[in-house]
């Protein structure tokens, strides 16, 4: 069985778990839980008998931009008691300074490069995180790219269709133009 | 050049009166050898064509080099990620000339789908010079094997005397990109590709043309 945030909050003392619900379709309501007792939620889901949350399938983050938080959401089945999915959700300030979490690599070893991607396309530290590296994007890349503010380099050329919105992006960014647009620019 | 009715003649008595520049293309265009290598999804029909069905065999391009040293013909099968970017140009450098590079599929030409995306390099010939582009997200084998048709037609058409790798002056060498902060640096090599003109340039041009 999955346990209530009553259960929870009683197995870990001082934890702040909220339910959020989801849309009827999805039925998925999920857990929000405060970054401090994060660690200690994970294990006791994991190791509890009547829950056996073995399995941390998905570890995605989500930007709310004008919200000014990032919300980190781990997928959780137990392959032993065949039930699932448990939506963890954990939120942290959008700022790159402010924004950790801690790693949930110590509970679920799958985690790992999970975590790497959410690190490399949202700018997620994840405090105590083995290996903590980009995955998917070079090294040497400092952006973030699936946060809402983030601004693509404009290396497209000019659309056969003169497209308003490229066209912008290009001209702001000093990108890849043909003659006609370039000499725009320059006016 | 040799008069054809008197080639025809020597032809059925069995004497075979040809130019060397013939017999040199001949020789290329019969055994091209691709580099081993695929990127994504194109690479699968890439496969199919050199497996027994399509069997790029009969076009002499069956034998894939698994290096650029011994490699003709790179075949870009797939989405180029910036990432890959910089390989990809690394070993078209290392193949020996003359080589010659087939865009295979949307991704390889443009980005295709992915065109928008910020780690996807929008065509492949940004880098490298392209002889031939297979349009089709993937394309079947056969368009592949119209492919290597084509580009043997092309080799056949090429005179020794004009060729980049008998150039002393042509770049046999291209500028690897490095991966930057943003983007890939350059985002282009300007001596391989020019944005396309848009038709205000055209008709800008022919209004100079004109007056």
């Amino acid at each position: 069985m999955i346990p209530t945030s009553e259960q929870l909050c009683a197995a870990v003392p001082g934890a702040v778990i909220e339910i959020v619900p989801s849309t009827p379709a999805a039925a998925q309501p999920a857990m929000l839980v405060d970054r401090e007792h994060l660690v200690a939620v994970a294990r006791y889901l994991k190791n509890e008998p009547s829950c056996q949350l073995d399995f941390c399938s998905c570890v995605t983050g989500v930007d709310y931009l004008a919200k000014g938080f990032i919300e980190i959401v781990y997928h959780l089945y137990s392959v032993a008691l065949k039930h699932g999915p448990v939506v963890l959700k954990v939120r942290a300030p959008r700022e790159l300074n402010q924004c950790h979490v801690p790693s949930l690599t110590t509970v679920w070893r799958g985690c790992e490069f999970q975590e790497r991607e959410a690190f490399d396309l949202y700018g997620v530290k994840f405090d105590g995180h083995p290996d903590l590296r980009r995955i998917l994007m070079w090294n040497e890349f400092t952006d973030h790219p699936m946060r809402k503010d983030y601004v693509p380099p404009a290396d497209y050329e000019w659309e056969p269709t003169p497209h308003d919105e490229v066209l912008k992006r290009t001209k702001a960014a000093g990108g890849i133009m043909p003659p006609s647009a370039a000499v725009e620019v320059k006016k | 050049m040799i008069d054809e009715g008197l080639k025809s003649e020597l032809q059925k008595q069995g004497v075979f009166v040809v130019s060397t520049e013939w017999l040199y293309n001949w020789g290329r265009k019969s055994s091209i050898w691709p580099l081993q290598f695929g990127l994504a999804c194109c690479a699968i029909e890439m496969i199919a064509a050199a497996a027994a069905r399509y069997d790029l065999a009969r076009f002499g391009a069956e034998v894939f080099r698994a290096t650029p040293r011994q490699a003709d013909l790179m075949i870009v099968a797939g989405t180029v990620t910036k990432k890959m970017a910089p390989q990809v140009v690394r070993l078209f450098n290392q193949m020996p000339e003359p080589k010659y590079v087939i865009a295979m599929g949307a991704c390889a030409i443009s980005g295709g789908p992915f065109k928008d995306g910020y780690n996807v390099l929008k065509g492949v010939d940004r880098y490298i010079p392209v002889d031939v582009h297979i349009p089709g997200c993937p394309p079947r084998p056969e368009a592949l094997l119209h492919a290597i048709i084509t580009l043997q037609e092309k080799i056949t058409g090429q005179h020794i005397d004009q060729t980049r790798w008998y150039d002393a002056t042509a770049t046999t060498e291209f500028p690897i990109p490095v991966c930057g902060e943003h983007d890939l640096l350059p985002a282009a090599n300007p001596e391989v590709w020019q944005p396309p003109k848009d038709y205000r340039d055209v008709t800008n041009e022919e209004s100079t043309k004109k007056s």
